[in-house]
């Protein structure tokens, strides 16, 4: 089964962006696919390169990127949310791209389950 | 995209507390952009979105409210407000300031069953 | 449907809301809203009502983070992500009542 996934909550303020994450890890693990992950509203901040967590704490951005990178899971970030935030090309983690709202339309109907985490 | 799917928006926060009332705005015209079949769902203090006379001016942000009314120009027009959230909320229908279908909850829940992809914000 | 849940029903509406809204389905509570599954609680019986209408999930590595693994009230369900992810899969949508 092909899945989408929403998260419109930052990391390390919600707990979405961990659940999520979890969430598309059981999902590969389980023999589904994960098509596309779309970051919304503050959710866009799971994408910037700059985060640099305590060394004892897990990396929420990177471990993003790891599962893209492994599972071809497509990482998109919400350009105007984005913009408005200060994400841009130039601090955009490896892994994510930026693009626009059709994209969460687009993961709605291709995938046979759209699931979003979020406040 | 010839697809067509039934995208049904639930709208359950006030406005300008938080950002997802207009956020929600945006997708809705995208996803009709798309063709699809678009309904918007307003429940809780989502019945706020739709009250008349908002004035923004004094807490310097856009007021967003109009665009409930241009909705129709891209044929959007199945808006559906909750009975049970009016009344928790002192509102009438003559409060909103588009037209809307009330529906009871019962027929809420059941046109959310009917949906293939449900969008909260 | 699966509704999805994610704020305690002791400091939100959301699991208010999908009760009194939802015709039938299945539920499942994750990040604060385990706190609602747990025995003893304020909300155990309006919950305990609602598992006529719905069958009730929890997420468990939810409910153990926030040390109440052995307060899960009877006939609700524990399910880890592999079980979040089939119960997403076996229904055919799921709204998060956010």
């Amino acid at each position: 089964m092909k899945f989408g996934i929403v998260v419109n909550e930052g990391p390390y303020q919600h707990q979405a962006s961990d659940s999520a994450y979890l969430f598309a890890k059981a999902a590969i693990a389980g023999g589904h696919e994960v098509w596309r992950v779309f970051f919304y509203h503050d959710g866009v901040n799971n994408a910037s390169k700059l985060t640099e967590p305590p060394q004892d704490d897990r990396h929420i951005v990177n471990r993003w990127a790891k599962l893209a990178e492994e599972h071809k899971v497509d990482l998109v970030v919400c350009v105007a949310a984005a913009l408005r935030r200060g994400i841009k090309e130039e601090n955009l983690a490896q892994g994510f791209r930026i693009s626009g709202l059709g994209q969460l339309v687009e993961a709605g109907i291709k995938c046979d389950r759209l699931v979003t985490f979020g406040d | 995209m010839s697809e067509m799917k039934k995208f049904m928006f639930v709208n359950r926060k006030a406005p300008y507390g938080t950002i997802y009332a207009l956020e929600s705005l945006e997708v809705v015209l995208i996803t009709a952009a798309f063709d699809q079949d678009v309904s918007l769902a307003f429940l809780d203090d989502g019945v706020y979105q739709l009250k008349k006379g908002q004035q923004t001016k004094g807490i310097e942000t856009k007021n967003f409210s109009p665009a409930y009314r241009a909705l129709e120009g891209y044929d959007i027009e199945k808006l559906y407000v909750e009975k049970e959230s009016l009344e928790a909320r002192g509102i009438v229908e003559e409060d909103l300031l588009v037209d809307v279908t009330v529906l009871t909850r019962a027929e809420m829940g059941a046109l959310m069953d009917e949906q293939d992809v449900v969008l909260s914000f | 449907m699966l509704h999805i849940v994610n704020k305690s029903p002791l400091s939100s509406n959301a699991l208010d809301s999908c009760l009194r809204v939802a015709q039938s389905g299945e539920i499942l509570l994750i990040e604060d809203a385990v706190y609602g599954a747990t025995g003893g609680s304020a909300y155990e019986e309006k919950l305990r009502e609602a598992m006529g209408r719905f069958k009730v999930y929890v997420l468990q590595p939810d409910l153990e983070a926030r040390g109440l693994a052995d307060r899960l009230m009877d006939g609700v369900s524990p399910v880890d992500y592999s079980g979040f992810v089939e119960l997403a899969a076996n229904n055919k949508s799921c709204q998060s009542w956010l």
